[in-house]
């Protein structure tokens, strides 16, 4: 081996090596942050919805209460509208292709992931309602507080 | 009675595990080469603590095998009605039973190094079993002081509770136990290296002995991974097989560090080199078992596993964790700097490949636990936040993607310095494949970017996989050459099922009549009959479906749509038919009301190669554990036998002389 191209020495190589790794997980952590931030407009509520709603198409979820007397079961057999009402007196109409989730019911917390539509609707493509009867999707806690305390049963959790 | 024996058995492996830590501590106050009175306690405490402490486990299991409903955790987990196999499964379907496993495994994987580990020296040893003692005293005190499985109730239950039906399922006998061992077993890889940290002997001879360990535990947390993977698939009905659930992610992290753990150990036993990267990953490894055990037991996360809320006991572990990581954390600030550097190398070699996918591993580690704790931190601020697939496939993808192609190539070169120009021919045909690959995907079908670039990746993977055996004798091949040609290989098989998956599930969703005809994939579906049925603890909506492709014979499926008494929940029993190329997977939903019923069916194609992969991965980690034993034992042997031969030559030279 040539002298001009005698490697590093071994503490410069450890030197080099944990910048390179500090510089690469910093990285990780900038782009983490910056499309976690974009992230930040991934869910919304009715009345933000309304108030700002997201670009037609773009894939978000919407989350707040199954409007009472609102679930239309469309003559297709597997599509249903509902509303979804927030805080306010803020609703969206929510058009919904497939099998409704077992726990999805009027009156009850539910996340719907999909799109806004041209004329208001949202289309949803997928619905997350509570899974039992103490879960409910936690970006609906203070909506629905009232009724998570309220179970007979001692609460389950899954061992994982 | 039994709940008793348990629970002293409990307490005495609490004090034992204090003695271990002492003994431990202790033994390492005399210089090198002194031997320490205490120390002869510190292997026989830490084998007596995990007979102890698996013989708790078992006296709850009792409990649950005959239903004892004067114990609390059985009474509100259990029903005496439920088929045996889910009352044995039902003592981990629980906070304070699955933390019962926890800390019997952990003590069993302290047991274990004691009684079997005896290639360190001592000082080491009783260095790192001080750890594990340490380790365990926290877990003891988490469940007697705030967790206690064995709490009887001051008058006996008339009948138990249940236990979710969700849980009902064999996924669940199988999937927590085995993820338990991998996330435990960490544990070990925790205390060994804080063990060689402590007393400076971070060498390659420690890293042969750690590695059968850490990869023992990677074993464990693939197939738990791969097994979580499945059961989700199959029982929750919504057809996808990963979700980015805080939970699943939970198990992501230890097996991402664990990886990285694994990769940088060779490094340090073979060449000498990535000292403190390797001590430094040990302690992030089992840091992350401990993160994931806080995020599930807590359920401090928006996540359809956590279904109860329980914030003492999540402020517990997070106390546990802040003294393990921090203390960790001192340790390493107070001592790296007493390691000397490794052994160098060019960043053309076999290590600068592993360094650069080590880095990788980290950076998507990172990526996954940001996006996981994201949500509590924007909380703080009354932001309500989820975090999706739309931010961990393309950003994970972002350093997944030069990892895979460095995965590709670095098992070709040489260690300490390469040049690429040696491996010109096999660079151009794995170049070659990828783009074919990608080009015939991107020409031929309408698929969005990632899946396509998963399809090029996985087809050079797979064949890359097998090149380092080229132009080697086969027979010849060390077995954990072939363990880690296998592993690759099983990254390449599950990166095509993903890949397939995604780019060409086809879904029919219709509202069905009996008779009705349906076409999805290539398969041509009628729906005979709708029926009520009933099981031991459910009632049910049980469809009929016949799926027939080609000219091929008729298939049946039965989806169901469960519902449970105790407590009444319904459910959707999704029907699988396996073929080679795929699954076609039915969910039954409500009725339309008029004798319609909703069907929503899925033809995945190669779906199935996800999970064959996982395996494949664990089996390359099983083969590379008996490969490396087998190795170091042949040559222990051979040193041992040259041993004795020097010292007979040198008696018999001696009689010679005299």
């Amino acid at each position: 081996m040539s002298s001009h191209d005698q490697p590093i020495k071994a503490k410069h190589q450890r030197m080099v090596l944990v910048i390179l790794a500090i510089v690469a997980i910093v990285a990780a952590g900038l782009i983490a942050a910056w499309a976690l931030r974009n992230q930040a407009n991934f869910f919304y509520l009715p009345e933000q919805m309304q108030a700002d709603p997201p670009a037609l198409g773009q894939a978000v979820r919407l989350g707040g209460m199954v409007k009472t007397g609102s679930i239309e079961e469309q003559p297709d057999g597997i599509s249903v509208r509902f509303v979804v009402t927030g805080n306010e007196a803020s609703q969206v109409p929510v058009r919904y292709t497939g099998i409704l989730p077992d726990l999805f019911v009027e009156g009850s917390g539910v996340v719907a992931e999909g799109s806004l539509q041209q004329d208001g609707t949202f289309l949803a493509t997928n619905l997350l309602a509570k899974h039992d009867e103490n879960y409910v999707p936690r970006e609906l806690e203070g909506l629905e507080g009232h009724q998570s305390g309220e179970s007979d049963y001692q609460s389950t959790v899954l061992a994982e | 009675m039994i709940a008793e024996l348990g629970l002293a058995a409990l307490w005495l492996s609490a004090a034992l595990a204090v003695l271990q830590l002492f003994a431990g501590a202790l033994a390492l106050r005399p210089a090198v080469g002194e031997t320490s009175e205490i120390a002869v306690y510190v292997r026989p405490a830490a084998m007596v603590q995990a007979v102890l402490a698996i013989f708790s486990f078992f006296a709850l299991l009792w409990c649950f095998a005959i239903t004892d409903l004067s114990v609390k955790l059985v009474a509100t987990n259990s029903h005496s009605m439920k088929p045996m196999l889910y009352k044995l499964t039902g003592t981990w379907g629980n906070h304070e039973g699955s933390m019962l496993l926890w800390t019997a495994v952990l003590a069993l994987s302290g047991g274990l190094i004691a009684w079997l580990e005896h290639r360190l020296p001592d000082r080491t040893m009783n260095a790192t079993l001080a750890v594990q003692g340490f380790v365990a005293i926290g877990f003891y005190a988490f469940l007697l002081l705030s967790s206690n499985p064995f709490e009887r109730l001051p008058v006996p239950a008339a009948e138990g509770q249940g236990l979710n039906p969700l849980l009902q399922d064999i996924g669940l006998a199988l999937h927590p136990p085995t993820l338990y061992i991998g996330y435990v077993g960490l544990s070990v890889a925790f205390s060994f290296a804080l063990g060689a940290l402590i007393t400076r002997n971070v060498t390659p001879e420690f890293a042969k002995v750690m590695r059968p360990w850490v990869l023992g535990a990677w074993v464990f947390l693939t197939l738990g991974i791969t097994a979580g993977s499945y059961w989700a698939y199959y029982e929750l009905g919504w057809g996808g097989w990963w979700f980015w659930d805080p939970v699943e992610n939970a198990s992501l992290m230890p097996w991402l560090a664990a990886t990285a753990l694994l990769h940088s150990t060779s490094v340090l036993a073979a060449r000498d080199a990535l000292r403190t990267w390797t001590i430094m990953l040990g302690v992030v490894a089992f840091s992350m078992s401990m993160l994931g055990t806080f995020l599930v037991r807590s359920g401090v996360l928006t996540s359809v596993h956590a279904f109860a809320v329980d914030p003492e006991r999540g402020t517990f572990i997070l106390v546990l964790l802040a003294i393990y990581i921090g203390g960790a954390l001192t340790v390493f600030a107070l001592r790296a700097s007493s390691i000397s550097e490794g052994k160098r190398f060019s960043a053309s070699s076999r290590e600068g490949a592993l360094v650069f996918n080590n880095v990788m591993l980290s950076a998507i580690l990172g990526i996954v636990l940001l996006g996981t704790l994201y949500p509590l931190l924007t909380e703080a601020f009354d932001v309500r936040v989820s975090v999706g697939p739309p931010y961990y496939n393309p950003v994970s993808a972002i350093f997944a993607i030069p990892m895979f192609l460095v995965m590709a190539v670095g098992p070709l070169l040489r260690w300490k310095a390469d040049k690429p120009a040696r491996i010109k021919i096999e660079l151009t045909v794995l170049l070659a494949v990828l783009i074919v690959i990608c080009l015939l995907a991107a020409v031929f079908g309408d698929y969005s970017i990632l899946p396509v670039l998963g399809l090029g990746l996985a087809g050079a993977l797979a064949i890359a996989s097998f090149l380092p055996l080229r132009g080697r004798k086969l027979t010849r091949v060390p077995t954990a050459t072939w363990g880690m040609v296998l592993a690759h290989f099983g990254v390449a098989v599950a990166l095509f099922g993903m890949a397939s998956e995604a780019a060409f599930t086809e879904e029919r969703l219709a509202a069905m009549a009996p008779g009705d005809t349906e076409q999805v994939g290539g398969w041509t579906i009628t729906l005979d009959s709708v029926d009520p049925i009933a099981g031991p603890n459910w009632t049910a909506f049980e469809a009929r479906v016949e799926a027939q492709r080609g000219g091929g014979a008729a298939a049946e499926l039965a989806p169901q749509s469960r519902t449970f008494w105790a407590p009444i929940q319904t459910t959707s029993e999704a029907a699988l038919l396996t073929r080679w190329d795929g699954q076609l997977y039915a969910v039954v939903g409500n009725t339309a009301g008029d004798g319609r019923w909703q069907l929503r069916l899925w033809w995945k194609p190669f779906v199935t190669f996800i999970w064959y992969g996982g395996l494949l991965i664990s089996l390359g980690g099983i083969l590379a554990i008996i490969g490396r034993l087998a190795a170091d034992i042949k040559r222990r042997r051979i040193v041992t036998r040259a041993e004795v031969r020097r010292a007979e030559l040198k008696a018999l030279r001696q009689v010679e002389a005299t």
